[in-house]
């Protein structure tokens, strides 16, 4: 398609109604009521079921939650996430917890905060928090291991408690 | 094992009958072989259903093991003609036969199969029947699915989700039981689990004759126990892992590594005897996981032995060797594999005839070996293979360790006793006739001794792992396992056999068959085609024993070679 362009008229030639016009929106924003945030002095407040970034949780005796199902490895859309089995060999250490991962990573960089893992896991251990601004100073600082997972995730006032009743 | 002999000279032709299956008439024979004792028995209705690919859920019933019919899951309905006072069929004015439904359901595992017999799969009774079972069946497990190994592969969870109720009914509390019950060195169990169907009961009673497993307590308590002061261990214990319809039976060494779900399914071959029992690979990310056997009645039923299963470990070890070396000055250096193979050829290519030996490895495919064959005519060289002798056992284990024996012999690789050549090569390098020696996959020392390898000009080595011979070697070429190559082997009964790669070799290894044909043209040998498939079928075609096979036709289960004169054995 050719679009002609005609040529300007001589009102328009002047420029100057349209450096006016735009003054005159800057003025009147000038006197109205300011929708900028001074982020990040400021932190915006999200609302209830908002989907940040996805952390392990503990229940209420500080056992690790998560059994290792691997169901949220293979659901997440971007794979962002990265389990390591626990193997046959038992942790004496976790008393009657029968399988719990090794090793749980999350990159950040990858997960698109979708919450398919949260709902997918059978065991209520992972859930999508508050946090949307997470920095790091380098690519391997964005994969989220196990301890840090489960310190940011903190722990959940948990109705299962599988291994309790176990 | 009877379910295992290949070609067994055909009994005369079994009868069949005609039965109707959810309105579909079908012809099944009128007896079948019994999975262990071999004998004809009645064709059951399960089998009848098996073979108009009808489904019917069963948890008890194993084509490969005698009959239990304990778990009910199999109740189906049925009907038979009906017979008039005088004796004979009843019949509708259309002409077709009055059935008499029977009264009750039965189990189709073990009701034998009756002419003009009706068999109904899919009624409401029959629905309705399996929904209960199922729901009794739960009534007591765990559901332990996001720790259970055999989630993804459970039989409760399929006929649950398909045949079963989302609700139970069941107010009371569970019954706990053992969990973790340590059976065997290999086996642990976790009784919760187990739905009591026996399979494993029977296949270590019937099959491999070692009778140590029962089950034990009374009602809602029983348990699968081993005989008191005896332990699960014998060369099968894994088999019944995979028979196991349920996560009960766990095996130790996969136990928690990986959801089965993710695992890559390569079909192979176990490469640690000559039986070459049938196997699938499961790999994740370049790791190989499991073996588990895949059914090939010509060669291992369903099985395969634990130490087979076990043995790949090895693939993944850290020290595996990753790239060509060349030894200059004393000292092996790295080089790529344009200059080792153009070295090694220079080498080989100004060798007089006679004075270059090969030392080829049973462990080889068929094709790595006649290509192998076509390097040592060229070079007029004289080959032999290592025999490799271990235990046997009546059911599948072979005493010769090395997968492709056979196929040594009958590419002309090794005489018919593996290893006769070897003194003769021995001597020829010790009397300074022997100038050159090509080894593939074998630790030499220990059959020559070291000062016998360091006589030689030139020691040429392509293998997998580190060893004595590769630290002697002049030129080393890194090699593949086979579950990183494709080919085929020829198995003790002659059975050809290919296998695919399941992962991929570690740095710069390359299929040996990738290899070799290079330095055949670098010796002048000429061109071969540049994959499996092409070298199979011109191997088939110019080597008797092989004669009319194609890789096409092998197919996933092989097929039997005709060996020929004086190598038969
Ligand atoms: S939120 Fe979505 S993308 Fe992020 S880890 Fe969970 S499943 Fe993966
Ligand atoms: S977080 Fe949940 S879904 Fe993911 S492995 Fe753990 S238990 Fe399974
Ligand atoms: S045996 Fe099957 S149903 Fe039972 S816990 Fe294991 S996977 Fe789930
Ligand atoms: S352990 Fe498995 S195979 Fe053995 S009886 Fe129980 S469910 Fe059946
Ligand atoms: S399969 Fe028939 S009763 Fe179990």
């Amino acid at each position: 398609m050719i679009v002609k362009r005609k040529p300007l008229t001589f009102w328009e030639r002047l420029y100057l109604p349209a450096v006016i016009y735009g003054f005159k929106v800057t003025v009147r924003h000038f006197f109205k009521k300011k929708v900028t945030m001074q982020y990040p002095e400021e932190k915006w407040a999200v609302p209830a079921g908002y989907r940040g970034a996805p952390y392990l949780v503990k229940d209420q005796e500080d056992r690790v939650k998560c059994v290792s199902c691997q169901l949220c490895e293979f659901v997440c859309p971007p794979k962002a996430i990265k389990i390591t089995p626990p193997g046959p060999v038992p942790n004496a250490a976790l008393g009657n917890v029968e399988k719990g991962p090794k090793e749980f990573e999350i990159n950040m960089l990858r997960c698109i905060f979708c919450g398919f893992c949260q709902e997918v896991c059978p065991e209520e251990a992972i859930f999508l928090m508050k946090d949307y601004s997470l920095v790091g100073l380098a690519r391997k600082d964005m994969i989220y291991n196990k301890q840090k997972l489960l310190e940011l995730g903190g722990t959940h006032n948990d109705t299962i408690q599988k291994w309790k009743h176990k | 094992m009877t379910n295992a002999t290949p070609s067994a000279p055909q009994p005369e032709p079994v009868p069949t009958i005609t039965v109707k299956i959810n309105g579909q008439s079908v012809a099944v024979p009128k007896t079948q072989p019994h999975p262990v004792t071999g004998q004809m028995m009645p064709t059951t209705m399960i089998q009848a259903c098996e073979l108009a690919r009808v489904e019917v859920p069963h948890y008890c019933y194993h084509a490969k093991l005698p009959v239990a019919g304990n778990c009910r899951m199999c109740l189906v309905e049925y009907g038979t003609p009906a017979l008039g006072p005088d004796r004979k069929p009843l019949v509708n004015p259309d002409g077709t036969p009055v059935i008499a439904k029977a009264p009750n359901p039965a189990i189709s595992c073990a009701t034998p199969v009756s002419p003009g017999m009706e068999i109904y799969t899919e009624t409401a009774n029959v629905k309705s029947i399996r929904k209960a079972i199922l729901e009794f069946l739960l009534i007591n497990h765990p559901l332990d699915c996001p720790i259970c190994d055999q989630a993804g592969e459970c039989k409760l969870q399929e006929y649950s989700s398909e045949y079963g109720q989302a609700k139970s009914q069941f107010a009371e509390f569970k019954v706990h039981k053992p969990k973790q019950v340590d059976l065997g060195p290999r086996i642990l169990l976790d009784n919760e689990r187990c739905i009591l169907c026996t399979r494993c009961i029977r296949f270590t009673r019937d099959i491999v004759k070692d009778d140590v497993l029962g089950i034990v307590n009374r009602g809602g308590h029983n348990a699968i126990a081993t005989y008191p002061g005896t332990a699960f261990d014998n060369n099968y214990t894994l088999n019944t892992v995979d028979i196991c319809p349920v996560g009960a039976l766990t095996s130790k060494d996969f136990r928690f590594q990986m959801r089965v779900w993710f695992l890559k399914e390569t079909k192979s071959l176990c490469a640690s005897c000559a039986t070459g029992c049938n196997v699938v690979i499961g790999s994740r990310e370049g790791r190989i996981y499991r073996y588990v056997p895949r059914e090939n009645d010509a060669v291992n039923a369903g099985w395969m032995c634990d130490a087979g299963r076990l043995n790949y470990r090895w693939i993944g070890r850290e020290d595996r060797l990753k790239q060509c070396l060349i030894r200059q000055d004393g000292a092996p250096r790295p080089a790529s594999w344009k200059d080792a193979l153009a070295a090694i050829c220079a080498r080989l290519q100004s060798a007089t005839a006679g004075s270059v030996a090969i030392v080829a490895s049973a462990r080889q495919t068929n094709e790595e070996l006649f290509l192998l064959q076509k390097i040592a005519t060229q070079l007029k060289a004289v080959t032999d293979s290592i025999p490799r002798v271990g235990a046997g056992d009546s059911l599948l284990v072979n005493a010769d360790k090395n997968p492709n024996s056979n196929g040594a012999r009958w590419l002309g690789i090794a005489p018919a006793e593996l290893g006769a050549n070897l003194p003769r090569v021995a001597a020829g390098i010790a009397k300074g006739e022997i100038k050159t020696l090509l080894v593939l996959g074998e630790e030499m020392t220990r059959h020559f001794g070291a000062e016998t390898l360091r006589k030689l000009d030139a020691l040429i080595v392509s293998d997998i792992l580190p060893n004595a011979t590769v630290s002697l070697a002049h030129f080393v070429l890194p090699g593949c396992a086979p579950a990183e190559k494709r080919g085929t082997f020829t198995n003790a009964r002659g059975q050809v056999q290919k296998f695919m790669s399941a992962v991929t070799p570690p740095g710069e290894a390359r299929p040996e068959l990738e290899f070799l044909r290079e330095i055949l043209a670098g010796i002048g040998g000429g061109e071969v085609p540049g994959n499996v498939e092409a070298v199979f079928d011109w191997m088939a075609q110019v080597t008797p024993a092989y004669q009319g096979l194609t890789w096409a036709a092998l197919g996933d289960k092989g097929l039997a070679a005709a060996p020929t004169g004086a190598n038969q054995v």
